[in-house]
């Protein structure tokens, strides 16, 4: 990595900085704002590294400086690089990336709201966030920012981008729906039954989570982390933890990251269950959604059994894992992991023959995979459309180095692609359950001294969780409080992508289709 | 088609009984946190490791007081008030029928004598504890932007007594998620799987708040939800029961300081019963919608072995 700092010094001479690799396969460089745009083109172009996300953090107690940070991998050297750009509080604009690499846009405007930053040149800088009735001045994730009373209301109006022409009219979709799910504004254009254009506009349940997590000890942050997608929980606690071991350099005993890889899996096969349940009942299948209910509710209830929550919460420490499991537990675990695959096994069978069922499936809400690369697209959504990413082999964390699985891709993209990718892993996901238990050492599931945080430090943690990518960056002050927690849940790099699966496809085929990308609305909007 | 029906009659009946007040939570089950009192010494390690306003201590050193407050409405059982206590004080049981028509009953309070607990070695000072709210429940439920223009939708309250009776057969249930973490949706779409089927109980989900008899509502309500609820809650027919579904819709659970979040669903809506647990089981959303409905005698709910015995009182 040193060489890749000198060629990067070479090229861009005075803008690039200090560089810091105290954190093994985080390499950190500092840069100046100006030049972000010109080292992001050549990272990606000519060192092929990914992007991966961009947020802001306020720093000007110490610095009077916001600071940008991008965050690039290198997957065939498991390498991440942070781009680390002041912002002087007196110019707090900054050179807009979306032009270049339009996966930046959500990122760019949630900096821009939060913050009060500008992103120069961004091509749709409305509000993101943040809704029209929030007063323009007020920058929640600014530290100076002291909330007296309630925030008031202001008069504002969103403008929904138009499409016009003779027959087009346009649908308004929620915020609330018809069904048992998650706030969101969903805006079609139509003409006759085939969607011309999606908008979705999302953040109803914005709760500021990250900026809850200031100052938060260690635990309670995590518990926080449990919450931000309740049927992530596991996925976002583990990358939050991982983030606040490796800032402090902590080793996990080995126990703990194969009881880790056992409830990430768990929670796994849970949620592709239940997805492939929606979809089923989406196509009115009554049959199969309710057989794939029945084994969602019995991986629920052995999730119950295992660690006392139906979400596997609270397992999760700062250190390791909070409960071992008993002898009785394990075998209780295999015994019925064998149970349920040939459970699963029978339903699937029987589905895939089942005509109906794959008429309404197949070449329903396709996305190329040239859409998924542009707009930064994960998890099992990606690999359905022939994006061979998965950041259990590409940057293992816990044991998954040590484990033997399949990754599985397709190319279609449509609604059938994801569920095979999604039954597939299913399929993986009991077997490495098996894996994790065979290769179990026996001693402790925690740390014996559970560290305090070290001051002025940062560190990013990273789960592949049922949806894709989820990235967690962690940064504490002088005093060794958590001074910024940055979520990147693999919702929000996923939701855009829907924009483009409904397009000619017609109305009622859409909630099929956005069952089959089931993206959270909460941990999109944290 | 056969296979189909192979499978059919190989799986058989999967849905589980549930009996209000005798059915048990499945093997391993947290549920909320009970405290003995017999071992209980007010040294406050729990309070200090609770990360929501669930456990909270008053000090009163002139009166020589000690005051501990343990609410359900807050509690997102992460059990780790139980890790925390020296003396095992603390125990989960797998209780999970909590919910309760006010949220007075849904908090204990244990008095102590503070010169007694100082001497604990494991004592921790008020000073030394997280800041957390008051507990005086009327200073803090202040209503918030539209709540006023409801006031008015209350005269159908009365008419609600005499419509239980009516209804008592179906119930149409119109679920709003109000900003919560979607756990809580889990377990209300759970409630329609074979396991739970809360069909057999006359329990239908609709898809329009103008079809629903009772809104259950989920999650802290953020600002940008909470107009949307304002109008949901309007556009349902009167009369109407809410049900305000998980520690969050109580009083905003964890998210409850965020600048984004408005706190409590009776902060914006009227509220008839809360239903703790983060999320709470399907069951034991069951258990509060037979209570709305009057169902089930409310005599029980929210009772702790404690009271009965006599040694902590309700407030
Ligand atoms: S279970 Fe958690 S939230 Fe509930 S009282 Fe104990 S520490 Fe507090
Ligand atoms: S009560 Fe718990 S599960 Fe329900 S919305 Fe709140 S955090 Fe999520």
């Amino acid at each position: 990595m040193e060489r890749m700092v000198e060629i990067l010094k070479k090229k861009f001479g005075d803008c690039i900085g200090k560089s810091s690799d105290a954190i093994p396969r985080q390499l950190h460089i500092q840069i100046t704002k100006d030049v972000v745009v010109k080292i992001s083109r050549f990272l990606v172009e000519s060192l092929e590294m990914r992007f991966l996300f961009l947020f802001a953090s306020d720093d000007r107690k110490e610095s009077h400086c916001f600071h940008l940070r991008y965050v690039f991998s290198i997957h065939h050297l498991d390498q991440f690089i942070v781009l680390c750009a002041p912002v002087r509080e007196e110019d707090v604009t900054f050179p807009s990336l979306t032009p270049f690499l339009p996966r930046a846009n959500w990122q760019e405007r949630e900096v821009q709201d939060l913050f009060g930053l500008v992103a120069q040149g961004h091509p749709d800088p409305r509000g993101l966030i943040l809704h029209e009735d929030w007063p323009k001045d007020i920058y929640p994730f600014r530290k100076d920012f002291v909330q007296s009373g309630k925030i008031p209301r202001q008069k504002g109006e969103y403008i929904f981008e138009k499409v016009e022409g003779e027959g087009v009219f346009e649908i308004p979709v929620g915020p609330v729906h018809a069904g048992i799910i998650e706030p969101g504004h969903f805006r079609f254009s139509v003409a006759g039954e085939s969607i011309l254009k999606l908008e979705i506009r999302h953040f109803y349940t914005h709760k500021g989570t990250e900026k809850l997590g200031e100052g938060k000890n260690p635990n309670q942050l995590l518990c926080l982390a449990e919450r931000i997608s309740g049927d992530n929980s596991v996925s976002h606690a583990a990358a939050a933890a991982q983030a606040l071991e490796t800032l402090c350099g902590i080793q996990i005993p080995k126990r703990a990251q194969c009881l880790r890889v056992v409830l990430l899996e768990l929670e796994r096969i849970y949620n592709h269950m239940a997805d492939i349940a929606g979809v089923v009942l989406d196509v009115a299948f009554g049959f199969g959604s309710a057989q794939l209910a029945r084994s969602r509710e019995r991986a629920m209830r052995l999730n119950e059994r295992l660690t006392g929550s139906r979400l596997l919460r609270g397992m999760i420490v700062f250190g390791g894992v909070r409960n071992d499991l008993l002898d009785l537990d394990m075998k209780f675990l295999i015994s019925e992991i064998r149970e349920m695959k040939a459970d699963f096994d029978e339903v699937i069978q029987i589905l895939w023959n089942v005509s109906s069922f794959m008429d309404r499936v197949q070449s329903t809400g396709m996305i190329k995979k040239e859409i998924v690369e542009t707009l930064g697209g994960t998890g099992p959504v990606a690999r359905a459309s022939g994006v061979d990413r998965d950041l259990r082999r590409d940057h293992p964390y816990a044991i998954y180095h040590e484990l033997l699985f399949m990754v599985p891709v397709f190319t279609e993209g449509d609604v059938e692609s994801r569920i095979k990718v999604k039954m597939q892993e299913v399929y993986e996901s009991f077997k490495l359950i098996h894996e994790a238990i065979q290769g179990m050492p026996e001693g402790n599931t925690c740390v014996a001294e559970v560290a305090t945080l070290k001051p002025m430090r940062s560190a990013l943690g990273y789960v592949e969780s049922p949806r894709g990518e989820c990235f967690h960056w962690i940064a504490t002050d002088q005093k060794g409080k958590i001074a910024r927690w940055k979520i990147q849940s693999p919702s929000f790099s996923n939701w855009p992508l829907i924009e483009y699966a409904v397009l000619e496809n017609i109305v009622p085929d859409f909630p099929v289709i956005n069952k089959s990308m089931n993206l959270s609305y909460s941990g999109n909007d944290r | 088609m056969f296979r189909l029906l192979k499978k059919n009659i190989k799986v058989g009946r999967a849905t589980v009984r549930y009996e209000p007040g005798i059915s048990k939570a499945p093997e391993g089950f947290l549920g909320a946190p009970e405290i003995d009192p017999e071992k209980c010494t007010g040294c406050g390690l729990c309070v200090k490791a609770c990360p929501t306003d669930a456990l909270i201590i008053k000090d009163d050193k002139a009166q020589d007081k000690r005051t501990f407050f343990l609410s359900y409405g807050d509690c997102i059982f992460c059990g780790f008030c139980e890790s925390a206590c020296p003396y095992q004080a603390i125990s989960f049981k797998g209780k999970f029928e909590l919910a309760a028509k006010s949220k007075e009953d849904l908090t204990f309070f244990f008095p102590f004598n503070f010169n007694q607990c100082e001497k604990d070695p494991a004592f921790v000072g008020q000073d030394a504890l997280p800041f957390k709210r008051n507990p005086d429940f009327s200073q803090n439920f202040s209503k918030s932007d539209f709540a006023e223009k409801l006031s008015l939708d209350e005269i159908g309250s009365k008419l609600k007594v005499k419509i239980k009776s009516l209804l008592g057969r179906s119930l149409h249930i119109r679920e709003v998620d109000a900003g919560s973490c979607n756990g809580c949706e889990i377990e209300a779409v759970n409630l329609s799987n074979p396991i739970y089927d809360a069909e057999r109980f006359g329990i239908h989900f609709v898809a329009s708040p103008r079809h629903a008899d009772l809104l259950l509502v989920t999650g802290p309500v953020t600002r940008q939800m909470e107009l949307a609820l304002v109008k949901t809650y309007a556009a349902t027919a009167d009369p109407k029961w809410v049900v305000a579904c998980g520690s969050c819709a109580i009083n905003g659970g964890i998210f409850q300081t965020s600048y984004a979040v408005v706190g409590g669903v009776d902060r914006s809506v009227p509220v008839d019963i809360y239903i703790p647990g983060c999320p709470p089981r399907p069951e034991a959303i069951l258990y509060g919608i037979f209570l709305a409905l009057g169902k089930i005698d409310s005599s029980n709910c929210g009772e702790n072995q404690l009271e009965k015995s006599g040694v902590c009182k309700r407030i």
